[in-house]
């Protein structure tokens, strides 16, 4: 059967991130060896130069790799299995920013640029955690309640962004910059008060979510992996549903590709940015449902981290496809997981994995680098972003 | 100067764009090169201004071989370019943009124009161009502008100017205008290479024509053939320029409009207070030089249009203040002016294309759950149908030509139940094979006892088309004349000569 607008991602489509990738860790590798205090001593001597700077790389890289993944060193008689807690604590980063991660490339596929996925995340996560630690609820329900809580604040932080801009025309990236302000101070606010504050804390935190309301664990108690990484797949697949699939997707698809014509096939283009921007912020609510109920257990000013931001990261170096996505997200989770082993394992510091983070997103975005580089002719560089600049 | 190809040859891919070529503009003429859309005019002339680099083939200037790689060389050899689409910077003066890349910086780098400013001057008086170097260009009209771009490629001693489908963008005042330019230039002595696929204005100027077809010289040609033969060499096939059309009874109004008026979102009016109305089996063209209002009025016709005074019935029910999409369903098919900009989404299939207004009703959607088999099965049927030439109804719909593209917004708009059919400019930038097909399709609707309101600025096409003609002068119609008035006549009413 042919299908409408359906590819696999083919391999066409993963050789500029995946070539990206690989060149943004060669620069990583200059940049570990040269920033080594050890290496540097033989800066005089080229051969043990490249020896020493050639051993930090490898022990640099494969901290990464044991942190991120699989660890030998972390079995134990009894649980041989427990090597595999580094891939553990990947699935846990990575599942809320796949979320996050959606509720960008959504919006982009309608033409919208959301920056505001951490103000949404932020407001998701308020309403999981305070349904989370203030109700008792019965074991289940008390789960669904918050995830649905934190679905629908987000979904109305994010929505009044598509109302905005659909009767007003104010912008959505200045809107959601703002809202990301709004969505802060708010919650820093919120744990000043007698509700949100944790109880004998004078340090803004919030009390712990009840177990009731938590993710269930998926591997036992050993490791933190838990339901939320299926909640997040989950999303994926209903987000590439929702977008070759359904009647909605279709408006968001035509109106991000081209507002007038959408307009004049009779496609209601306010109606669309509104439920758009309100699925995504849904997205990214649920996003920091899964973060609060998953593993982190309350809030805290910092609750939202870089999520929301990183969610931009993935959305573009996934070319705005569910899938690419959730492979971006995956691996943004392995590198933040691995970067803390890396820096406590070798005299690399973790910031090496924000540059090589910020190489790969640079090298995608200039994918005639990639192409002088690796001497290609035909890589397919255009993508499905369809955001527009201030004058679309 | 003359100058002369021999065996220029270009493929992309597996597509010859041009295959071997051989071409010879004489000292002084204007030689017109005749095809339509994607027959390689373009790609040849890129080739001419080094904006291409050939296969194999070679360029002789006044006999001499030269080497062309970029536009530098080119402008060396004294071969001017005017693109059809105009390379001056909006915001600059003309002067500004003249200089552009040629700037000499006076005391403290301070931009020096007065030379440019003087020789501006003096080519423009020469040939009655009327260009102030002062201007700034997002004020000039378009046919100023394209002068503008004359004048550059004079000023860098162009001795043969390729003027690249020049008149695609301008009023019919304005295509004259150009004309005598063109003709005041040859009697200097400078050759033009005139691109185009409007027979009318090549008869008008060209001394020599040459007509290409599908990468390949398939003939000359002379100006004093007939169109009709001109079309037929150009499309490889007997081509009725004129379609034939029968009469037949016509029917009740179907569309009324009534008092209705226009604004901007400023409140200034963009049409004021028009009347008119349209029969079943009938077309009223709405004839004018474009900015007159047409478009504004076309786009109400769909509700289109913000600020809108007044009535327009369609078959007894009121259009302002239905929706879009109520209005598109309420029988009213929408060729919209501009394919490109507002009729089709260049980045979805063509499959998609076709089912923009219905994507959601059965048998495309049930739910919200669309059905893509079946959008692909009625695409299949579509292409047959509308004799869309394409690889795969999956393909994006970029990848069609001009009159493909157009097929498909016809077919889109006519299989929805129609009473009306308001088309805008339908043909603007086809070649001639696509626009006999429109043409025959739109007297096709009208012969079903269809109302069709026709909005084009082409003398030709309202007097083959139309039973009745309005012309629209700056915002209000001017006069509702029959279909047996002259192009002359047209022509005065449509620049705002009343009583002609």
């Amino acid at each position: 059967m042919r299908k409408l607008n359906f590819k696999l991602p083919s391999f066409r489509a993963l050789k500029l991130p995946g070539l990206s990738f690989l060149l943004a860790m060669f620069f990583g590798a200059l940049l570990i060896a040269f920033s080594d205090s050890t290496v540097l001593k033989h800066i005089g001597h080229p051969i043990d130069f490249i020896k020493a700077g050639g051993v930090a790389v490898w022990q640099s890289y494969l901290a990464l790799f044991q942190g991120s993944i699989y660890n030998p060193s972390l079995a134990t008689p009894h649980d041989s299995l427990l090597a595999w807690y580094p891939l553990s604590e990947t699935l846990v980063s990575a599942a809320p920013l796949i979320l996050a991660g959606l509720s960008v490339a959504l919006a982009f596929r309608a033409g919208l640029f959301n920056i505001g996925a951490q103000g949404q995340f932020i407001f998701g996560s308020i309403a999981a955690s305070y349904v989370g630690f203030h109700f008792h609820l019965p074991i289940g329900i008390h789960v669904i309640l918050s995830v649905l809580a934190a679905i629908v604040a987000g979904g109305i932080w994010g929505g009044l962004v598509g109302l905005l801009k659909a009767r007003t025309g104010a912008h959505e990236v200045i809107v959601t910059i703002m809202l990301n302000y709004v969505a802060l101070y708010f919650l820093m606010w919120l744990l000043g008060t007698t509700t949100f504050l944790r109880p004998g804390r004078k340090d803004p935190i919030s009390p712990d979510v009840l177990p009731s309301s938590r993710m269930p664990l998926l591997a036992g108690n050993n490791y933190r992996v838990n339901f939320g990484i299926f909640i997040a797949l989950a999303a994926a697949v209903f987000v590439w549903w929702l977008l070759s699939r359904s009647t909605w997707g279709f408006r968001f698809r035509a109106v991000g590709a081209n507002t007038a014509a959408a307009k004049t096939a009779g496609i209601s283009v306010p109606f669309v940015m509104t439920s758009v921007m309100a699925i995504s912020g849904a997205l990214a609510g649920l996003g920091g449902a899964v973060h609060v109920l998953g593993s982190d257990f309350s809030l805290t000013s910092g609750t939202a981290g870089n999520f929301g931001f990183d969610a931009i990261t993935v959305a573009l170096l996934g070319r705005a496809r569910p899938m690419g996505t959730v492979f971006a997200s995956l691996l943004f989770g392995a590198l933040r997981a691995g970067g803390g082993t890396m820096q406590a394992n070798t005299n690399t510091p973790i910031d090496i994995v924000l540059v090589i983070q910020a190489l790969v997103v640079l090298f995608i975005a200039a994918p005639s680098v990639v192409k002088w580089v690796f001497r290609l002719k035909n890589l397919k560089t255009t993508g499905e972003l369809a955001a527009k600049g201030w004058n679309g | 100067m003359s100058l002369e190809l021999r065996g220029i040859t270009k493929s992309f891919g597996a597509l010859v764009a041009n295959d071997s070529i051989d071409l010879k503009v004489e000292n002084g003429e204007i030689h017109a090169i005749l095809g339509e859309n994607g027959a390689g005019k373009s790609t040849l002339m890129n080739i001419v201004y080094g904006l291409v680099a050939p296969d194999s083939g070679e360029i002789l200037v006044d006999g001499i071989h030269k080497t062309i790689k970029e536009p530098r060389d080119a402008l060396a050899s004294g071969i001017g370019m005017v693109h059809q689409h105009f390379m001056l910077v909006p915001v600059f003066t003309v002067a500004e943009n003249i200089v552009l890349g040629h700037e000499k910086s006076g005391f403290a780098g301070r931009l020096e124009l007065g030379d440019a400013r003087a020789r501006i001057k003096e080519v423009s008086d020469q040939f009655g161009f009327d260009v102030n170097p002062d201007d700034l260009i997002e004020g000039l009209p378009v046919g100023v502008q394209q002068r503008v771009e004359i004048i550059r490629a004079l000023i860098y001693d162009a001795k043969v100017l390729i003027l690249d489908e020049p008149t695609a963008v301008l009023t019919p005042q304005e295509t004259d205008d150009l004309l005598k330019i063109m003709r005041e230039l040859k009697s200097q002595g400078t050759s033009i290479i005139f691109i185009t696929h409007k027979l009318r204005e090549v008869k008008a100027v060209a001394d020599r024509i040459t007509i290409i077809r599908r990468g390949k010289v398939v003939g000359n040609a002379s100006p004093t053939d007939s169109q009709d033969e001109l079309a037929s060499l150009m499309v490889g096939r007997q081509v009725e320029l004129v379609p034939e059309k029968f009469s037949h009874v016509i029917g009740d109004p179907v569309l009324t409009v009534k008092e209705l008026t226009i604004r901007d979102i400023t409140g200034r009016a963009l049409v004021t207070n028009i009347n008119f109305e349209v029969r079943a089996g009938e077309i009223l063209a709405i004839a004018g030089v474009q900015g007159n209002g047409q478009s504004e009025v076309a786009r109400a016709m769909v509700n289109l249009e913000e600020y809108v005074e007044g009535s327009i019935i369609v078959d007894g029910a009121q259009v302002i203040g239905m929706s879009v999409r109520e209005a598109l369903h309420a029988g009213i098919a929408f060729v919209p002016e501009s394919r490109e900009y507002d009729g089709l989404i260049a980045s979805m299939s063509i499959a998609e294309n076709l089912i923009l207004d219905v994507h959601d009703r059965p048998p495309y959607a049930h739910g919200i759950q669309m059905s893509p088999t079946v959008v692909l099965a009625e695409a299949e049927k579509r292409k047959v149908e509308f004799d869309i030439r394409l690889q795969s109804v999956s393909d994006p719909i970029s990848s069609l030509s001009g009159g493909n593209k157009q097929k498909v917004v016809l077919a889109r708009e006519l299989s929805r139940p129609v009473k009306l059919l308001v088309a805008s400019q339908p043909t603007r930038g086809l070649d001639v094979g696509s626009i006999e097909f429109v043409h025959k399709r739109i007297l096709e609707e009208r012969d079903a006892g269809r109302a069709v309101l026709l909005f084009s600025t082409e003398l030709d096409e309202v007097l083959a088309l139309a039973d009745r003609i309005a012309v629209m002068y700056r915002g209000e119609i001017l006069a509702i004349v029959p279909s047996g008035v002259t192009a002359q006549e047209l022509g005065l009413l449509m620049a705002g000569v009343v009583n002609a």
